[in-house]
C-alpha cells in the first residue's frame, strides 16, 4: 500500500501542478484540460463509491451527472432572463451563486438516486446493469422531448456562474475550485471506505449472505451508497456545465456513463485515486491519439479490452501492485438473479 | 381518432414489437445459455444494416442484401466470441460489460472509418414498396406488413428450435447444467459459438429489415440494444417466451403512447401544452412500464426466482 499512497500523492501534486505551470507559460487551454480531468476523476469518484465498495454495476450514472448538469443550466438560465422558476403560492428565482446551485445539484441527483436506487436494488447482477442503463435513457429522451430548457440543442450558461469572493471566469481559479471539490470527495471517498458504514458495504458486496446472518440489511446500505454516488457525480455535472457553459442531453447519454465506468476501471477499481488516474489517462489518450486520428476511440476500445482482459487492476494496479481493496475477482456476485 | 388510424398504429407497433424480438431473443438466449451480458449486440445490428446496404448496392438485389446481412453479422459473431467473448464467460457482469463496451467502440470507429459519417440508405424492395389494403379500407405499407410476418414466422422458427430439436435440447442442457452437458460429450465451446452466432445473425436481419426503412449508420445499434434490455427486463431474462410478450409489450406501449397520450391530454389541457406533456411522457413510457413490472416482478414477466 506504500507505493500505492506515494502514487496518489505525485498524483495529487501532479494535477495541481499542471495547471499551475500552463499558467505560468500562459496556456489557458491545457488548464482547461486539467479543470476536465478534475470534473470526470469527480464523477468518476462518485461512481466508485457504488462500483467499487459495493459492487454495484451502474451503467446509468450520467442521469446524475446530466441533472447535476441540469441544475446548473436550468437556475442560471432563470437568473439570466431574470425570470422566476417557480411562482405561485411563493416564488423561487434563479441563481448563478455557485454555492446554491451545488446544493440543489448534490440534492435533486441524490433524490433521483433514492427513487431509481429504490427500484433498481430490488435487482442484482444483470438486471440491475440494465436497468440502471435503461433509466439514464430515460431522462436522455425525456430532455431531448421537453423543449422549455432547450429540448435537443441544450441550454447556455452565458456567463460562468459565481462564486463568492472568487473570480470564476478566470480559467486557474475555476481550475482550483474544481480541484478542492475533488479533493474533498476524495477524501469523504477515504472516509467512507474506513467508516463501519464502508466496511459493511464492502463485506455485502463480498459476501451477501454473511452480512445478513449478523443482522446487516444489505438492500440500505447499497441505497445509501447509491444516493451518495449519485450525489457526488451530480455535483461533477454542474461543475462541467460551468465548465463548458453549456448543457445538453448528451450530458445524460448512456456512452458518457460508460466513460465514467472507463475512468474508474482504466485507473483501478476500487482503488481510491483510480478515478483521477483513469480520467487523466483517458484525456491524455484523447489528446494524443486524437491528434493521431480522427478514429482514437478504436484504440481506446482496444486499450479498455486489454486493461479488462489481461491487466485487471488497471493504471494503479500494475503500478502499486495488487491492494487488499480489490473489488470483484474473477467470481460471480454471490446471490444473483443469475447464477 | 379514427379507428383506421388507431388500427394502422397498432400495426406499427407491431411491426416495432417484432423487430425488438429479433434483437432481444439472441441477448436474452446468449445470457441464458452463457451468462453473459452483450452490449455489443446493437453493434451486430449495425454490422447486417451496413452489410445489407452495402449489398444492395453492389446488387441492386434486396435478396442477396439480406444474405448478405446474415452472413456478415454470423461471421463478426464468430470472429468476437472466439476472440474476446470466449474470455468472459467465467469473469464477472463488470469485466462483461467493459469489454463489450470496448467492442462497440471498435466496432462503431471501424463502421465509421470504413464508410464514412455519411448515412446510407436501403431501398425497399420493388414487389412491397406500394401500400396494401386491408379490410377497412385500411392502406398499410407492404413492406411493414411483410416485417411482421417475416418477424413472426422467424419467431415461430426460433421457439421450434429451442423446443423441437436435438441443437435446442443440447441449448436447454446447456442452460440448465453446462458442466453436466460437457460431461456427456457435447462439445460446450462449439455450442457458445453457435449460440453467439445465431444471436448475432438475428440481430444483423434486423438491422436489415430495420434498415430499409430508416437510414443505416454508425450508431444506430444502440438505442436498439437499450430497447432490447428494457424487453427482457420486462421478459424475464433468459426466456424466449418473455422476449417474444416484453418485445410486443414494449413496441405496442411506445407507439401507441406517442399518439394516444398527446391526444389524452388534450382533454384536459390546452394543445400545444398537451403535445408537450404527452410527447415527453410518451418517450419516458416504456421505461415506466418496465419500473412497474419491477415493481411487481423483480425478475420479469417470465423470470425465474431471484
Amino acid at each position: 500500500m506504500r507505493r500505492e499512497a506515494i502514487f496518489n500523492t505525485a498524483l495529487w501534486l501532479g494535477l495541481l501542478a499542471y495547471p499551475v505551470w500552463a499558467w505560468l507559460g500562459d496556456e489557458p487551454y491545457q488548464i482547461t484540460l486539467a479543470t476536465r480531468v478534475a470534473i470526470l476523476a469527480l464523477a468518476g469518484v462518485g461512481l466508485n463509491i457504488a462500483l467499487g465498495l459495493g459492487g454495484l454495476v451502474s451503467l446509468g450514472h450520467a442521469m446524475f451527472f446530466g441533472i447535476g448538469g441540469y441544475a446548473a443550466g436550468i437556475l442560471a438560465s432563470h437568473a439570466q432572463s431574470y425570470t422566476p422558476l417557480y411562482d405561485g403560492a411563493f416564488t423561487i428565482e434563479g441563481t448563478q451563486n455557485m454555492l446554491v446551485i451545488w446544493l440543489v445539484a448534490v440534492v435533486a441527483a441524490g433524490l433521483v438516486a433514492l427513487v431509481t436506487g429504490a427500484l433498481s436494488l430490488r435487482t442484482s447482477g444483470v438486471y440491475f446493469i440494465m436497468i440502471t442503463l435503461a433509466f439514464g435513457q430515460m431522462f436522455y429522451y425525456f430532455t431531448i422531448s421537453w423543449p422549455a430548457y432547450g429540448g435537443e440543442d441544450g441550454l447556455s450558461i452565458y456567463v460562468r456562474n459565481w462564486f463568492p469572493g472568487l473570480n470564476t471566469l478566470d480559467p486557474l481559479t475555476f481550475f482550483l475550485i474544481c480541484f478542492s471539490i475533488l479533493s474533498l470527495a476524495l477524501l469523504l471517498s477515504w472516509r467512507i471506505a474506513g467508516s463501519a458504514f464502508g466496511l459493511a458495504l464492502n463485506a455485502a458486496r463480498q459476501n451477501e449472505d454473511r452480512v445478513r446472518a449478523v443482522g446487516i440489511e444489505p438492500y440500505r446500505l447499497r441505497l445509501v451508497a447509491f444516493v451518495i454516488s449519485g450525489a457526488i457525480t451530480g455535483l461533477a455535472g454542474a461543475l462541467y456545465a460551468d465548465l463548458n457553459r453549456f448543457v445538453s442531453p448528451t450530458m445524460f447519454s448512456w456512452q458518457l456513463s460508460g466513460e465514467i465506468m472507463v475512468f474508474v476501471i482504466l485507473g483501478g477499481v476500487a482503488r481510491l485515486f483510480g478515478p483521477v488516474a483513469g480520467a487523466a489517462l483517458f484525456i491524455l489518450l484523447e489528446e494524443v491519439l486524437g491528434g493521431v486520428s480522427d478514429y482514437w476511440h478504436i484504440w481506446l476500445g482496444v486499450l479498455l479490452l486489454i486493461v479488462v482482459l489481461f491487466a485487471r487492476g488497471g493504471l494503479i494496479g500494475l503500478i502499486a501492485g495488487q491492494g487488499t481493496g480489490q473489488a470483484t475477482g474473477q467470481r460471480k456476485r454471490a446471490g444473483g438473479a443469475d447464477d | 381518432m379514427s379507428a383506421a388510424l388507431f388500427i394502422e398504429q397498432v400495426f406499427n407497433g407491431l411491426q416495432f414489437g417484432v423487430m425488438l424480438f429479433l434483437m432481444s431473443a439472441g441477448l436474452t438466449l446468449i445470457f441464458g445459455v452463457m451468462g453473459l451480458i452483450n452490449l455489443a449486440h446493437g453493434a451486430l445490428y449495425m454490422v447486417g444494416a451496413f452489410a445489407a446496404a452495402a449489398v444492395s448496392a453492389a446488387t441492386g438485389s434486396f435478396l442477396l442484401a439480406l444474405m448478405g446481412a446474415l452472413a456478415a453479422s454470423a461471421v463478426a459473431g464468430v470472429l468476437v466470441e472466439v476472440i474476446v467473448i470466449r474470455r468472459l464467460y467465467a469473469r464477472d457482469h463488470l469485466d462483461q460489460v467493459l469489454a463489450t463496451f470496448a467492442l462497440i467502440l471498435i466496432f462503431s470507429e471501424g463502421t465509421r472509418w470504413v464508410f464514412g459519417s455519411f448515412p446510407l440508405y436501403l431501398d425497399v424492395p420493388a414487389a412491397l414498396a406500394g401500400p396494401v389494403m386491408l379490410p377497412f379500407g385500411i392502406a398499410y405499407p407492404a413492406y411493414r406488413l411483410a416485417i411482421i410476418g417475416i418477424g413472426l414466422v422467424v419467431a415461430a422458427a426460433l421457439f421450434f428450435l429451442i423446443a423441437g430439436t436435438r441443437v435446442g435440447m443440447r441449448i436447454r442442457a446447456g442452460e440448465s447444467d453446462r458442466e453436466m452437458i460437457g460431461a456427456l460429450g457435447v462439445n460446450i465451446s462449439a455450442l457458445y459459438t453457435g449460440v453467439f452466432a445465431l444471436g448475432a445473425a438475428l440481430a444483423g436481419f434486423a438491422g436489415a429489415l430495420v434498415g430499409a426503412i430508416q437510414s443505416v449508420q454508425v450508431g444506430m445499434g444502440e438505442p436498439v440494444l437499450i430497447l432490447a434490455f428494457v424487453t427482457i427486463v420486462i421478459g424475464g431474462i433468459g426466456s424466449i417466451r418473455g422476449a417474444f410478450v416484453g418485445a410486443l409489450l414494449v413496441g405496442l406501449t411506445d407507439t401507441l403512447g406517442r399518439v394516444l397520450l398527446p391526444i389524452l391530454f388534450s382533454a384536459v389541457m390546452e394543445p400545444s401544452a398537451a403535445a408537450t406533456v404527452g410527447g415527453a411522457l410518451a418517450s419516458m413510457a416504456i421505461y415506466i412500464l418496465m419500473a412497474l413490472v419491477l415493481l411487481f416482478k423483480p425478475t420479469g414477466l417470465y423470470g425465474g426466482a431471484a
